[in-house]
């Protein structure tokens, strides 16, 4: 009997709440008019536009600002975009994908990015592919970004994509010339065709530098499950066993779980490498020392030469590729633990660049 | 049920008196005060953690209610919300048997999968196009939950160390087929997309380009086909006899592991369909980038709507509301993840309301019965029966 009459109550219940919704949702947008409430919050929608004319949206991949990887590498181009023309805050606008979210979320975030009027609109990642598409026609007036893919062609569309391969190739070289043991890891955030680039080009390098190598990889997650790029625990878990199966230095493409990496090297006495932004900058201090260098992929002069472009009126719709020539991709010596092999690294860098050695993407 | 006779004597029966009688003030008003309150002091648990956080709650809310009437956030809104309505059905089938389909997740991604590829691998077909992937998508939902289900009922597992399992092993599975059978599209990888006889059109809205999801229609018409079968059919009963007392079901002529089985299949086929709205209406394809995290959405929603079909209904939409409307709040300086904590405090106030609700009528109850015992014994015994 008790069941029975909850049952009545859950339909009354719900009968209710949807009552209150709609007599809430009258009321209240009736009182929008005079939203005279607010305190601080509300200054930063209105924003008038700047004396510089740019107005700057950016939707960032899963992380975000913060993930010391590929998100913060694209806000280091912003802030320096936003120091060079000196932007009110009010102009520039960062926004933040969230895990396993609809493809309309992304558009609707591009949407709401144009609609508060921002004009220069930078999507990082290629899973904004889609919604660029579904967006760019609709805003001809705005000047759109995406970063890692060039799948989506559009006259207000700047498609930015990077020679991953190569900067990898040159961290592959420096892991293999850093193993006592002759035994390398590679730790991929997530096991999407743009990291399996990463791999193909860090073991391309790891076997040139020392074809008795041995190559140990591992992929944090498999898509649609995009956690992998941010989850610091499992990057942890899968380092721990690949430093136990015998490798000393493992290379983490894999966003923020890279931090997870480098405490499990501090544990091991073992070495890593970082990726994307400089990672022995944005590291604790206390697992500084293990990061003996990082693919920089300069998500950050993509953003900035996209912003500036533009500024000045230079841009230039279509595909642009940020190669090793182009300064788009590169390795960091922050911390001076590689000075006594850089030669090296160097030596391969220009043979690379003058096109002696191809490195493969695949 | 709470006696009607409770309210007092009724001497003239009019069609306003016959409703009353039905639905006491007093039944009508408690069941308010759960949902109400719930919502009320997730409002107002909001309201504290914005204002700690220096901002104003009424310019908040406000934002959300002005963003939910935007036309194109209107149509994300009721999107969405079929979706999550679709997966809390789902849920809801087993929770009515006591069955937890935690698995509703992995089946709605691979099923979303088997529908894409057939889906993409069909030309022309006319209407047949839409109808084979729509079974496809059934068909491989409730396989996988029926090897949940044909665990539980030959080899005892629980349904809910089974389907968190295949939930891992569907992620895997899908992501190696993907691999195996997709095409790439820059960096991503994707089925071949769906040709024009396989999409479902969407409806028009005034004053914005997106589409609201012709699937709709698919979902009012599960959820109609969820309040037939579960409430009007014999079959219904069976399934809610063995969800309230197995033994009881059992002693009278239930084969219950055929029920349970026939569930699992049930919840899974429904969850097939999770996938789909956004599949046939709006990306034709199935690729990486692919929604995932449904299959939990409608577990929280199944619990708030209380696996009532309308219920459901206005808990997917307030789900979807909250999700939705919380993109605007960037703009303002406020992060939206003041939404997710919203979706949380209302969920846990809602399952503690009703269940103080129920303690509270059953007090006033014992106190009726009280007080009529005093008063006037012959009544009150017969009063005690209807209780």
């Amino acid at each position: 009997m008790r069941r029975f009459s909850s049952y009545r109550v859950a339909a009354i219940a719900g009968v209710a709440a949807s009552a209150m919704l709609l007599t809430a949702c009258g009321s209240d947008s009736n009182s929008t008019t005079t939203p005279g409430t607010s305190g601080s919050a509300g200054s930063s929608s209105s924003g008038a536009a700047g004396g510089s004319g740019l107005k700057i949206g950016l939707a960032y991949d899963i992380g975000g600002r913060g993930d010391k990887s590929f998100n913060d590498s694209a806000a280091l181009g912003l802030d320096n975009a936003k120091k060079k023309y000196n932007l009110p805050d009010s102009d520039v606008k960062e926004l933040e994908a969230a895990q396993g979210e609809a493809e309309a979320d992304k558009e609707a975030r591009l949407t709401q990015l144009a609609d508060n009027g921002f004009t220069t609109i930078i999507a990082v990642g290629f899973a904004y592919a889609d919604a660029v598409k579904a967006v760019v026609a609709k805003y001809p007036n705005v000047k759109f970004a995406i970063i890692d893919d060039n799948s989506v062609q559009a006259p207000n569309l700047a498609d930015l994509t990077f020679a991953e391969e190569q900067g990898s190739y040159l961290v592959g070289v420096i892991a293999a010339l850093k193993s006592t043991k002759h035994s390398v890891g590679f730790i991929g955030g997530v096991n999407v065709a743009l990291i399996q680039k990463f791999q193909a080009g860090f073991d391309a390098g790891a076997k040139a530098a020392d074809p008795s190598v041995k190559l140990t990889d591992k992929y944090l997650t498999q898509p649609p499950d995009f956690g992998g790029f941010n989850d610091p625990t499992k990057g942890e878990t899968a380092a721990n066993g690949i430093y136990d199966a015998g490798a000393d230095v493992i290379f983490a493409a894999a966003g923020g779980s890279g931090s997870g990496v480098f405490k499990a090297a501090k544990a091991k006495g073992a070495l890593a490498i970082g990726t994307d932004s400089d990672q022995y900058q944005s590291a604790a201090d206390d697992v500084k020392d293990v990061v003996i260098s990082s693919m920089l992929k300069r998500v950050d002069v993509a953003v900035e030469k996209f912003i500036d472009s533009v500024k000045d009126g230079s841009f230039k719709a279509g595909n642009t590729v940020f190669d090793l020539k182009a300064g788009g991709v590169d390795f960091a010596t922050s911390g001076g633990k590689i000075d006594d092999i850089k030669a090296k690294v160097d030596d391969f860098k220009s043979k690379i660049i003058d096109g002696t050695i191809t490195v493969p993407t695949k | 049920m709470s006696g009607p006779g409770a309210t007092g004597t009724v001497n003239r029966v009019g069609p306003l008196d016959r409703l009353r009688q039905r639905y006491p003030l007093r039944s009508v008003l408690l069941g308010l005060a759960a949902p109400v309150g719930a919502v009320l002091f997730a409002l107002l648990a909001s309201s504290v953690i914005l204002s700690l956080g220096g901002h104003s709650p009424s310019h908040v809310f406000s934002t959300m209610l002005k963003q939910a009437e935007r036309p194109t956030s209107f149509v994300d809104m009721v999107n969405q919300a079929m979706v999550y309505y679709l997966s809390a059905v789902a849920v809801s089938i087993g929770f009515r048997m006591n069955l937890f389909n935690i698995g509703v997740e992995g089946q709605y991604s691979l099923a979303a999968f088997g529908a894409a590829y057939v889906g993409g691998q069909l030309t022309g077909g006319g209407p047949f196009h839409v109808v084979i992937e729509v079974l496809v998508a059934m068909l491989v939902g409730a396989a996988w939950a029926g090897v949940a289900g044909l665990l539980k009922v030959t080899r005892g597992v629980s349904e809910v160390i089974s389907t968190i399992m295949l939930n891992a092993i569907a992620v895997g599975l899908g992501s190696y087929l993907l691999h195996k059978l997709g095409q790439s599209s820059g960096n991503n990888i994707q089925t071949k997309p769906i040709s024009a006889s396989g999409q479902v059109a969407g409806l028009s809205y005034s004053g914005t380009q997106a589409k609201i999801f012709g699937f709709l229609f698919v979902a009012i018409a599960v959820g109609v086909a969820y309040w037939f079968i579960t409430g009007r059919t014999r079959f219904g009963f069976r399934i809610k006899a063995t969800g309230l007392n197995e033994q009881a079901a059992v002693a009278s002529g239930v084969n219950v592991k055929r029920m349970t089985l026939v569930a699992m299949l049930m919840s899974g086929g429904v969850a097939g369909l999770v996938g789909l709205p956004e599949l046939l209406g709006q990306t034709h394809t199935f690729s990486q980038t692919a929604q995932s995290g449904l299959g939990f959405a409608g577990i929280a929603i199944a619990l708030l709507g209380r696996n009532s079909p309308v219920g459901m209904a206005l808990a997917a939409v307030l789900w979807s509301f909250l999700g939705k409307s919380a993109n605007q709040l960037d703009f303002i300086g406020v992060p939206r993840e003041i939404a997710a904590i919203m979706q949380g405090v209302i969920l846990l106030s809602v399952v503690i309301a009703y269940e103080l609700v129920r303690r509270y009528r059953l007090v006033l109850q014992q106190k009726d019965v009280a007080a009529q015992l005093a008063a006037v014994p012959a009544t009150a015994a017969n009063q005690a029966v209807t209780a």
